[in-house]
């Protein structure tokens, strides 16, 4: 069956290509294509295996879900664009949660003998701040110590998981929704409401992609992170200051983290230490599938988001197709393998010279 | 061995003078780029064939065609009357044709012995037979008549013994034909004389060779035919007893090629760039210096050269003025300001740019289109509140594209498309393109035809009309004498001598150390070098 799918895939890529060839430029169908026409043929194969696949509330449901691996996957996006990779972003994302659920049970000030309650803002602010540290952990020593990327930031998994667990004992914070008399309630409003029946993360998400894709596309720091990973040599000497890209890129990749942990505690109204374990291996997957190169310089939001698309339908819909969820594992890893392949063959023929 | 009795050596009467292996019509394209253009090469059996030859003649692409690392466009190779195809090192291995690169290729983490049999390892009753490998390998070295054991790691090893190491390495698997690419480059005068003598020794046992080397009167010492290439083409062959060092010089350098000449200079007063005694100590610790006190002074309109051969510090001194590399005394000043302490990029915003040596390395970013890679350096200008003005960018972008000429379909066109010159125009055109008030080009000419060349050159004079402080390093002499105001000559991190633009091509080389007529101290250097290295 996916093997069908996967066929068809590459038909419909094929002819897709010079239909729209004449409006968007060659390449850029290339780029993005792959993904785009993998998931239109995800969502039919799915719609006609299973009545319940193709309902709104179905794909609220799964677009939910796509809202925590889309967020960290464009952070993953923007450090792999530098060359690096961030391996950490899974625990960083637990870190984070329980930080957040830390900070909601109040922080008790033994001297003052009174315990401070933050308002659902200021847990926010802090909760990101907490992720950006991480980020400038990892940032610094790939920056200025020059320990590998793939190295600081699998140090950097193992460390924030363990804080994370010393954090809570081991145990999860349940009772996240704070109360009326402390003036701290709201925080599920992220995970769990909806504004306009849309549910809140994809907001975020949106939001977060929107602020990414424009940071990409039209700013200076965008042309510097491309530079700097396409070839961080002739970066340095037309002046971009590249220690201070790839600082930034590992913080803005843990600002995501943290954002992704606030809305996945907020969504289980709970923060457990365990959280996001190996998620950053999606985030990872998506951006691959996205058309994204892991050697960095090429790579785009709109790709990337796909790419989150592609791996969570796919596993949503095998699961109502009622699919063993180890035959899922399967999919999922013969579908990056593809994606990477495709990714190969593509950038051998873009670096060739005329 | 004294260098006369050698030259007397290879001058005697070799009855034998047959073609072992002849390249005939060989051409090489890269791209747009001719490498070679129907080039025709014999090497003679037992005897020492010298290419000689300027950086990007050919010299080095066609010995890798020769050893199998590049197929021919067109041509084809004869070996012993037959013609063959040698489409791998490997295949030219079993045709018994091995090269020793310039950049040595050993393992610097294992022994002799294993770096000789890596690839075709004696194979005993457990695994691989260490004992016959090193039986064999003693055999090798008493042959060469090195002291070297065979258990020595290579890192341990000095430059000169890491050579006799690859020549080794080639006797043990029957090479025939040897290629010698700059082997004399990194090795003192002792261990020259003893290569020399190995040289002498393999002629006799029937191993041809083809030797290149930019030291020339060296190369003479032991050639016994020569072979001179110039952009892409052989100029002139002949047996040694037909030329001497001028023939050579005169063959390599051609007529003068017009690249302009140097523009009214309107320097005087302050300079804009001072350079004082810079050094620049060798990152692997020796005691001497890339760069060695060296000081300079440039002024607004003025182009000056830096000649020296590969190795003379060029490239250090231009990264450590540009701020790629630290010095480790001496200062920058620039605009009266002493920037030693800046970084690259706040260079860069006062005015101060350099173009690297390898393009590919250090200039471009493949992934980027040709518009974006011309717009790097100057983004900061285009920023208008948050964003990048799309319009105030391609502004720019087409008015350098425009002047610098670079001829491409579009600013969005892959910057791998262009042609080698042109690539080298996209570099310039972004450094260019934030205004600078001096530039530093680390040879702008590499690697780009003649024609492209003149116009680099042409955009540098330009540059200097306007008021740009012009500093370029090269290795081609007659570009220094075209459009330079000023050559200083380096040599071995230190400034050897300065001309003005009435110098003669014979002048410039002997400063430094190319063509050794007028030194006769420069033996002595040579030694001492080797002491320290």
């Amino acid at each position: 069956m996916s093997d069908a799918a996967e066929d068809k895939l590459v038909e419909n890529g094929g002819s897709a290509r010079s239909a729209l060839g004449s409006r968007l430029s060659l390449a850029q169908v290339l780029l993005e294509g792959r993904a785009f026409f993998a998931l239109i043929v995800i969502i039919a194969v799915f719609s006609f295996l299973s009545a319940n696949y193709f309902s709104l509330s179905n794909f609220l449901i799964m677009t939910s879900q796509v809202a925590i691996f889309g967020l960290l996957a464009v952070g993953m996006l923007l450090v792999i664009l530098s060359g690096g990779i961030d391996l950490s972003v899974g625990s960083t994302l637990a870190l984070c949660g329980v930080f957040a659920g830390f900070l909601m049970q109040g922080i008790e000030i033994e001297a003052l003998g009174v315990i401070l309650y933050l308002p659902v803002w200021a847990v926010v602010v802090c909760t990101l701040g907490m992720g950006a540290f991480v980020g400038i952990v990892n940032g610094v020593l790939v920056a200025y110590f020059k320990v590998p990327a793939f190295v600081a930031t699998l140090g950097s998994l193992y460390v924030a998981r363990g804080a994370a667990l010393l954090m809570t004992n081991g145990l999860t914070f349940n009772n996240l929704s704070g109360s009326v008399d402390l003036g701290n309630t709201g925080f599920e409003w992220l995970g769990f409401n909806r504004l306009w029946g849309i549910p809140i993360s994809i907001f975020a998400l949106t939001m977060v992609a929107v602020a990414a894709h424009l940071l990409l596309s039209r700013t200076a720091f965008g042309r510097w992170l491309y530079s700097t990973g396409g070839n961080a040599s002739a970066a340095e000497l037309s002046g971009v200051p590249v220690k201070y890209v790839i600082v930034m890129v590992y913080v803005l990749s843990g600002v995501c983290a943290a954002i992704a942990g606030i809305v996945l505690s907020s969504q289980l109204t709970s923060a457990g230490p365990t959280a996001g374990t190996t998620y950053e291996l999606t985030a990872i997957a998506a951006v691959v599938v996205g058309g994204a190169s892991l050697m960095g310089g090429r790579g785009n939001v709109r790709g990337t988001l796909l790419g989150a698309f592609v791996i969570v339908f796919l596993g949503a819909g095998l699961v109502i197709v009622g699919v063993s969820s180890y035959w899922q594992t399967v999919f999922t890893g013969a579908v990056i393998v593809l994606a990477v392949m495709l990714n190969s063959i593509q950038y051998k023929g873009a670096g060739k010279r005329g | 061995m004294s260098a006369s009795a050698m030259a007397a050596a290879s001058a005697g009467p070799v009855e034998q003078d047959e073609v072992v292996l002849s390249a005939r019509h060989i051409s090489k394209s890269f791209g747009a780029v001719h490498a070679l253009k129907s080039v025709n090469f014999d090497v003679h059996r037992g005897q020492v064939t010298t290419l000689f030859g300027e950086n990007g003649a050919g010299k080095s692409t066609l010995m890798k065609i020769l050893s199998g690392v590049y197929q021919p466009t067109t041509g084809e190779l004869v070996l012993d009357g037959q013609q063959v195809t040698i489409d791998s090192t490997v295949a030219a291995r079993d045709l018994g044709v091995s090269i020793i690169h310039q950049e040595l290729s050993l393992a610097p983490n294992t022994n002799v012995r294993d770096n000789i049999f890596l690839g075709r390892e004696i194979r005993g009753p457990f695994g691989v037979d260490d004992k016959e490998e090193e039986r064999q390998t003693r055999a090798l070295m008493r042959e060469l008549e090195e002291d070297i054991d065979p258990l020595t790691k290579i890192e341990d090893l000095r430059l000169g013994q890491q050579q006799i190491v690859e020549i080794a390495r080639a006797l043990s698997i029957n090479s025939r034909i040897l290629i010698m690419d700059e082997p004399t480059s990194a090795l003192s005068a002792s261990e020259v004389e003893v290569l020399f003598k190995v040289i002498h020794d393999l002629k006799s046992k029937g191993v041809s060779i083809v030797y290149i080397s930019h030291h020339l009167e060296e190369a003479l010492e032991i050639t016994d035919h020569a072979v001179v290439l110039r952009d892409g083409s052989v100029t002139a062959f002949a047996p040694r007893a037909e030329i001497d060092l001028e023939w050579i010089v005169r063959n390599m350098v051609g007529d003068n090629f017009d690249l302009g000449s140097p523009p009214d200079a309107q320097s005087s007063g302050e300079p804009v760039l001072s350079i004082e005694n810079i050094t620049v100590p060798d990152p692997n610790g020796s005691s001497f210096a890339l760069v060695d006190n060296f000081s300079l002074d440039l002024h607004a309109g003025e182009i000056v050269c830096i000649y020296g051969l590969m190795g003379a510090g060029r490239t250090e001194l231009l990264e450590c003025i540009a701020g790629r590399l630290p010095a480790s005394s001496g200062r920058v000043v620039f605009k009266g300001e002493d920037i030693s302490s800046l970084k690259i990029s706040d260079r860069i915003l006062k005015g101060l740019v350099l173009t690297p040596e390898d393009r590919q390395r250090d200039g471009l970013v493949q992934s980027m289109s040709v518009g974006q890679n011309l717009s790097l350096a100057s983004i900061r200008n285009f920023v208008r509140g948050l964003f990048v003005s799309k319009q105030a960018e391609q502004e720019i972008v087409d008015r350098t594209i425009r002047e610098v000429t670079v001829k491409t379909d579009s600013s969005n066109a892959a910057i791998g498309s262009l042609s080698g010159g042109n690539q080298q125009k996209v570099v310039i055109g972004k450094m260019l393109a934030t205004r600078p008030d001096a530039i530093l080009l680390d040879e702008p000419s590499r690697g780009i035809d003649i024609g492209a060349k003149a116009e680099v050159f042409g955009l540098l004079a330009e540059g200097a009309q306007g008021g740009l402080a012009v500093l370029f390093s090269t290795s081609e002499v007659g570009e220094c004498l075209s459009i330079a105001h000023r050559i200083l000559v380096m040599h071995k991190g230190k400034l050897s001598a300065t001309f003005g633009p009435d110098a003669t091509k014979e002048q410039i080389m002997a400063a430094s150390g190319e063509v050794e007529i007028n030194s006769p101290v420069n033996n002595t250097d040579r030694q001492l070098e080797g002491q320290n290295a």
